[in-house]
Formats: structure tokens, sequence, C-alpha cells
């Protein structure tokens, strides 16, 4: 679906973002894009829809370059910002404004998903709340069809109702010929909807794993104390330490996603090491 | 549904769907919810939900009609309860085993409780 190859990319050529970066995205499963504040997230994302041009490398989405911005790529992606602009009309007037560039919009669906937000179908939607006016953008991004969804920080404003029908939602909306990306610091709202992880950190993907594969060659647990145990990393907690661990037993633990990111960010190389030991894993 | 931490979502699904089974909302040779619809009501991705029954075709608790979707075993009951006692007695009764040892709690005082605690929740009135 989505291929990097070799990207670069700054706002000034002497400060790069990105550095010979490769990244592969495919159908079929929900990403979620992790880094740190200012790593890089959101322009990762406008490199991939072609919102900014790499300084070097390439971006393709289905073999096309994305920066070329023609309207076969175009009509089959959805970027929802963080930061979204209505215009002062109805949702029915966005529709018929806006749907037109999306061959396989589906009104009937936009509805839908409308009615499951709670969101009034014939407000004007400049004067709505921005948690509405977010919800209504979700609900337009999911109905376009599109191959490609992409996603920065969707979660932001909603309250706690719109966060499950957000789940809900968007877990009838992944199909095998769909690929979704979704930015976040929310990971504790997705954890359960994302299936592969993305981390960017220090100018590079140090992280692009299923999170099966993960819980295959990670132990996520708590232990009394570190003695004893092989522990890559670990943060105390009042029900003792939090730790991960190798995984040699074959057990299979939830991914405590949040220590997991904890423990790249603070520079632990043993995790990552650990997670690229298969190289099988790798081939791709 | 809220999951625990300490165990992989998909068995923690798995346990679920086992549960519906035993309880008999789902009989034998029942259609169990599809992928999406369980996906949905639950509230994650649907490849985790897929990768359960994946893992319960393996268990042959469930199985695969193709085209139509998946249905509990004939004996899917007797699988379901054949697992959780493997289950129960690798994992659970050896913490229990150390509790009562540390705690000293005779087993005959467990016997006792043990018939007690039936007759409480488990008798047809």
């Amino acid at each position: 679906m989505i291929h990097i190859n070799n990207l670069s990319f700054g706002y000034r050529k002497k400060h790069l973002l990105f550095q010979n970066l490769n990244l592969s995205l495919f159908k079929g499963h929900i990403y979620g894009l992790l880094g740190k504040n200012g790593a890089g997230k959101s322009t990762l994302l406008k490199n991939m829809v072609g919102l900014a041009y790499p300084l070097e490398g390439t971006c393709t989405i289905n073999g096309k370059n994305a920066s070329k911005r023609s309207p076969e790529v175009l009509e089959n992606l959805f970027f929802l910002p963080e930061e979204i602009y209505v215009p002062p009309l109805t949702s029915a007037k966005y529709v018929a404004r806006t749907a037109c560039f999306y061959p396989n919009f589906n009104e009937q669906e936009f509805y839908s998903y409308l009615a499951e937000f709670e969101v009034p179908r014939d407000a004007v939607l400049d004067k709505m709340s921005f948690g509405q006016q977010k919800k209504m953008m979700i609900a337009f991004a999911l109905a376009t069809n599109t191959e490609l969804l992409v996603m920065d920080e969707p979660t932001n404003g909603l309250d706690i109702p719109s966060k499950v029908q957000f789940r809900k939602i968007i877990a009838r909306a992944l199909t095998e010929d769909r690929c979704v990306v979704i930015s976040t610091h929310q990971v504790r709202d997705l954890e359960s909807l994302i299936d592969t992880l993305v981390v960017v950190h220090n100018r590079e993907i140090v992280v692009n794993e299923e999170l099966d594969s993960i819980a295959e060659k990670l132990l996520f647990t708590t232990l009394p104390s570190a003695e004893g145990h092989d522990v890559l990393y670990a943060e105390e907690s009042v029900r003792g330490l939090n730790a991960i661990l190798p995984n040699t037993e074959g057990v299979y633990s939830k991914v405590d996603m949040e220590l997991f990111f904890n423990a790249i960010i603070n520079g632990n190389p043993s995790v990552v090491q650990l997670l690229h030991s298969n190289p099988l894993q790798n081939a791709f | 549904m809220e999951f625990k931490n300490n165990e992989a979502i998909y068995l923690q699904i798995a346990a679920y769907v086992s549960d519906n089974i035993l309880l008999g909302k789902w009989p034998p040779e029942d259609k169990v919810p599809s992928v999406r619809e369980l996906a949905v009501e639950l509230q994650v991705n649907p490849n985790t939900v897929m990768r359960t029954y994946e893992y319960l075709q393996n268990q042959e608790v469930i199985y695969n009609k193709r085209g139509i979707g998946f249905f509990v075993t004939p004996d899917g009951v007797g699988k379901v309860k054949k697992h959780r006692r493997e289950r129960f007695l690798q994992q659970d009764l050896p913490e229990f085993f150390r509790n009562i040892f540390l705690l000293d709690i005779p087993l005959e005082e467990l016997q006792q409780r043990y018939e007690h605690f039936k007759t409480e929740n488990f008798t047809t009135k």
C-alpha cells in the first residue's frame, strides 16, 4: 500500500527530521504511529499523503508518488489532520460539495456514523463544539471508503462515550482492502484496535512490528522485584515492578504500549535488539 | 470489554467466547457472531478476533463452514471444559496450593467450605 524509500525530510535543510527512513505499510491493518512530541509523527503522515515533499527518497501509494498528488491517488486516500477546519455549512451541504471527490463515498454510511456519534445532521458545522466537529469529520473520513485512511490524533477532543463509539466504528470499518494509520499519544484509547506499532524516534523508524510478534518476543509482567529475572526494562508501580522480559516460555502477555514506548525512548537498546533478533521477521 | 493486563487480548476473547458456550448462550451447532460483529461489540481489531477464532478452531471448539461463518462444534462444551481443566490444574492450582500451604489452611476446612460453597451457589431451589 505505502512504501517509503530512503526518505529524508526536514523543514530546514540543516535540521533533518528524518534521514534515510524506510517504511512499508499494508492493507488490512490498523497501524499505531507513536513518537515523542516533535519526533515528526504528523510530518511523516504529511509526507505519506503528499502534503509535504521529501528532500530525498520517495513515498509511494500503490506505486504512485504521493507528492505528485494525482487525482487517482487523492481520491483513494483521506487524511484527517489533528486540527480541522470546517466551513459554515450543514453536513448535507458539506457532503454535496466534497463527497464528489471520493468515488466510493457512501452517504448512507455517513449518516449512520453521524447517528452513532450523536451528531445532529442539520447543525451548521462551524457552530458545533470542537468534539462534534471532529466526530463529523471522522464520520466523513470513514464514509469516503478510501483504501488509505490516515488520522492524526483522532481521539483528541472526544468525550468518553464517543471514544467507545469511535472504537466500534473503526472495528467495523477495517476491511482487507483498507489501510488505517493512526498517530496518537492516547494509547489507552486505542490499544485494543491497533494491530501494528510503528515508533518514530531519533529520525528513524525504530519499530514497525505487529503486536502479536512483539508479544512473542517480549513478556510484559509485574514482578515483586527484579531479582533473579532478566529484566530488560522496568518501571516502579504500586503493585511492584512493571517489567519487560525476554519471552522465553512462549507465554502471550498483553503488550503494555506505554511501557514499551518508554523503554524505547529511554534508549534501551536491548528491547529493540531482541525484537529484531529474528531475521525472518525483518525480511520485509 | 475491559481487558486485563496479564494476558494477550486474543486469549481473553477466547475465554469470553468459551464462557458463552459453557453458559449455553451459544449452543452446539449454532453460529457464533461473525469476526466483524464480535470485533465491533468488543471494540477490538478484527484481526485479533480472527486470531481468537483460529485458536478456538485448533482447539476444536468452533469450526468454519466456508462462506457461512463459524459454528460451535457438537462437543464444543466438552472441549472447552477439557482445556479449562488443564489450564486450571497447571496454572491456578499451584498458586492455590502455595497459598493454603503458606497460610496453614487444613484440607478438612477446605472440604467443609467447599461443601458450603456448593450448597450456597449451585443448588437448584
